[in-house]
């Protein structure tokens, strides 16, 4: 994993982790009927930051971030977006969404709709862009992603790899000002792992606060300002990346960091 | 030396080929398909068999049809005892059969009424015509109307002013919120056609009259009916339909409850005892002095029938969408009805057209059940033919003619549905 990371260097001359608290998350909780999924979950996300969450499955690293955009429900405790508090509100929660940008693991385009509508969609609806901007914007972030050519096909027409960073762009067009990629690289082949990474480090150089559910230790390496791991729930350790792979302090930690990295 | 065995590298890719002849062309196909086994074999031997029984048998009859008669008898003395249609009767009563009772001089009204419908569909149908076309479809309810029942233009056009009406309203609540604004709308529109519509029509029907002959609907029979009633059951039960799928998944328990009470209780009833309910009961529901046409009362009846079968028909395409499409739509922050209409319904109605088209098939063709409850549609006309002392005793000309109609009409909707499925296909598996 290390070795995808190394052919380019990172330019870090725009990563800064401002004061402005992006995200703040206290005491909160979340159930799934009986479960105890998230349990008294404390996390302050500044604006600029790059946070990779590890954890094997089950621990509730998607969960977590699902709950930042409302996805899924807390029970008990705050969380606190961009200065608006999640509650049944549905104004807060639309004002939310329309801020923080969200990659699936399955990619979730829209089948029936062309990269180009895929893309244009959200603008055009929640933020009433005129279509022509719109479709402006949109071709800026299909040049970014490196796939213009491919605005007018059909999701079901691309590659798994190609596919993410469509999505990847399609969150980008609402100019979000809080990125959560939740485990984008799993559904991937091996080869187009590289591509996606390579798009999301571009986008961390830019200073995007990025929130990302990964496997990919060799990414949280390179990118990551801070790592966060997490098991049965609770957040176990989070450290800077260089301490969290040399010197983890829990035993889950250890065990969890010889089990991905031991071969 | 076994090393060197597995040591291969290729120096250049092997270009394309062409098959070789032996698998292409008809001669393959038939043995394929037809002679591939023993099986195989007997069952097409037994195929052309049957083809040829019924070649036999029914040639003579389509051979000697008879096109000009004016009665059984007649056609039987032509025949002189061979066997032979008698398709005189459809030639004899065709304007029956299409119009039924409708006066003669008024006939023009549902031809015009026909091919306007035709009009008004194909921007529905097919999505390369010019948008504009979707305002006569908007108008064009109103406007049938008129010119098959006749009587003054002006309680039509005051009618659909009334959704001007409830456009005017839900733009001017707009602004104090969604849900206002959509009662607002309603409740202007409802005032509208209750208390202002009637005599607004009045008064300018009294100033400038414009107006068709009155017809009853009583008058109104053969197929003509049976298309009013499929055509405006299966433009009403589709968004019917839509809206209790939409219900029976809704968050909200009352709203729920309603529509799954609905839709098992509508699925539950034979559509024949609905239809009686229409003709018979409905009028001690009513309050006394209400004169609810017969027409319209069955319409309603067909088109509450067939949208709780559609409600499940949408019900089963939203099942079958991945569950990431919901989270990407709320991701994105578009609010529950943008993400219906725009990313969930699509996909859904997508995947449902094979069942939305077999409920308006099943729609159309159960048209023919109001026979029972006196209306003369075909069926009904098919009957009344025969009472006839000229036509007494003729039956396959009658039902075959009838049967041919309604194939061309229900195979054209699934030919519709095939070539829709084909244009919508994007996901390229």
């Amino acid at each position: 994993m290390q070795e995808t990371m190394a052919e380019r260097t990172v330019d870090r001359s725009h990563m800064q982790v401002s004061d402005e608290v992006a995200i703040q998350i206290s005491k909160m909780n979340k159930w799934y009927g009986t479960f105890h999924v998230l349990r008294d979950i404390d996390l302050t996300v500044n604006q600029g930051e790059r946070i990779v969450i590890a954890g094997p499955s089950g621990s509730g690293k998607s969960t977590l971030i699902r709950c930042i955009n409302r996805l899924e429900e807390h029970q008990t405790g705050q969380i606190i977006v961009d200065g608006t508090e999640l509650t049944s509100d549905l104004k807060n929660i639309d004002k939310v969404r329309s801020e923080v940008g969200m990659v699936f693991q399955h990619f979730n385009l829209f089948p029936h709709l062309t990269i180009l509508e895929n893309l244009t969609l959200a603008p055009i609806w929640v933020r009433k862009t005129p279509r022509k901007e719109a479709e402006e914007v949109a071709m800026h972030y299909l040049e970014k992603v490196k796939i213009p050519e491919q605005a007018h096909k059909f999701p079901g027409m691309l590659s798994g790899g190609q596919q993410q960073r469509v999505a990847i762009a399609r969150s980008l067009c609402m100019k979000p000002r809080i990125m959560l990629f939740d485990e984008p690289t799993s559904a991937l082949d091996p080869e187009m792992i590289k591509e996606v990474l390579d798009t999301m480090i571009e986008l961390a150089e830019e200073g995007m606060t990025m929130i990302c559910v990964t496997h990919e230790m060799g990414f949280a390496q390179a990118v990551a300002n801070r790592v966060i791991f997490m098991d049965q729930g609770q957040i176990v350790e989070q450290n800077n990346p260089h301490d969290f792979f040399n010197n983890p302090q829990s035993d889950r930690t250890k065990l969890f960091l010889s089990q991905i990295l031991g071969h | 030396m076994s090393d060197k065995m597995i040591s291969f590298v290729r120096t250049e890719m092997l270009p394309e080929q062409t098959p070789p002849s032996s698998q292409v062309g008809a001669m393959r196909w038939v043995r394929e398909n037809l002679f591939s086994g023993p099986v195989n074999t007997l069952l097409t031997l037994l195929g052309i068999a049957v083809l040829y029984f019924l070649a036999v048998h029914l040639g003579p009859w389509f051979k000697n049809s008879i096109w000009n008669a004016d009665s059984l008898a007649e056609c039987r003395e032509i025949l002189a005892g061979q066997s032979g249609a008698c398709w005189g009767v459809i030639k004899d009563r065709w304007h029956q059969l299409i119009f039924g009772f409708y006066p003669a001089e008024e006939y023009w009204r549902p031809t015009i009424t026909f091919f306007l419908m035709l009009v008004a569909i194909a921007p529905v149908l097919f999505g390369g015509l010019p948008r504009k076309m979707m305002w006569f479809s908007a108008i064009f309810p109103a406007l049938a109307f008129w010119l098959l029942w006749g009587g003054s233009i002006w309680y039509s056009v005051f009618a659909m002013l009334g959704f001007v009406v409830a456009y005017v309203a839900f733009r001017a609540l707009q602004q104090v919120s969604g849900v206002v604004a959509v009662v607002g709308a309603v409740v202007a529109a409802v005032i509208w056609w209750l208390l202002l519509a009637g005599p607004l029509g009045d008064l300018v029907a009294s100033v400038v009259p414009v107006a068709l002959p009155y017809i009853r609907s009583d008058d109104f029979g053969g197929f003509m009916i049976s298309i009013i009633i499929g055509v405006t059951g299966i433009a009403l039960s589709l968004p019917i339909g839509i809206l209790l799928a939409l219900g029976r998944q809704s968050d909200m328990p009352l709203v729920r409850w309603i529509c799954v009470g609905f839709i098992e209780f509508i699925r539950g009833v034979p559509l024949i005892t609905l239809l009686f309910t229409a003709s018979l009961l409905l009028n001690y529901f009513l309050p006394p002095g209400t004169n609810f046409d017969i027409i319209l009362r069955v319409i309603i009846m067909v088109t509450l029938f067939a949208a709780a079968y559609m409600a499940e028909v949408v019900r089963g395409g939203f099942a079958a969408l991945p569950r990431g499409q919901y989270e990407a739509a709320d991701a994105l922050g578009l609010d529950y009805w943008k993400a219906q209409r725009l990313i969930l319904l699509p996909q859904a109605l997508k995947i449902s057209i094979p069942g939305i088209v077999n409920t308006f098939i099943g729609l159309f063709k159960d048209t023919t059940l109001v026979v029972f409850i006196g209306i003369l549609d075909p069926i009904g006309l098919s009957n009344a033919i025969r009472a006839d002392s000229n036509w007494n005793g003729i039956i396959w000309e009658l039902y075959a003619f009838i049967a041919l109609c309604f194939f061309l009409f229900c195979f054209g909707m699934s030919r519709y549905s095939q070539y829709l499925e084909g244009k919508l296909k994007t996901d390229h598996r």
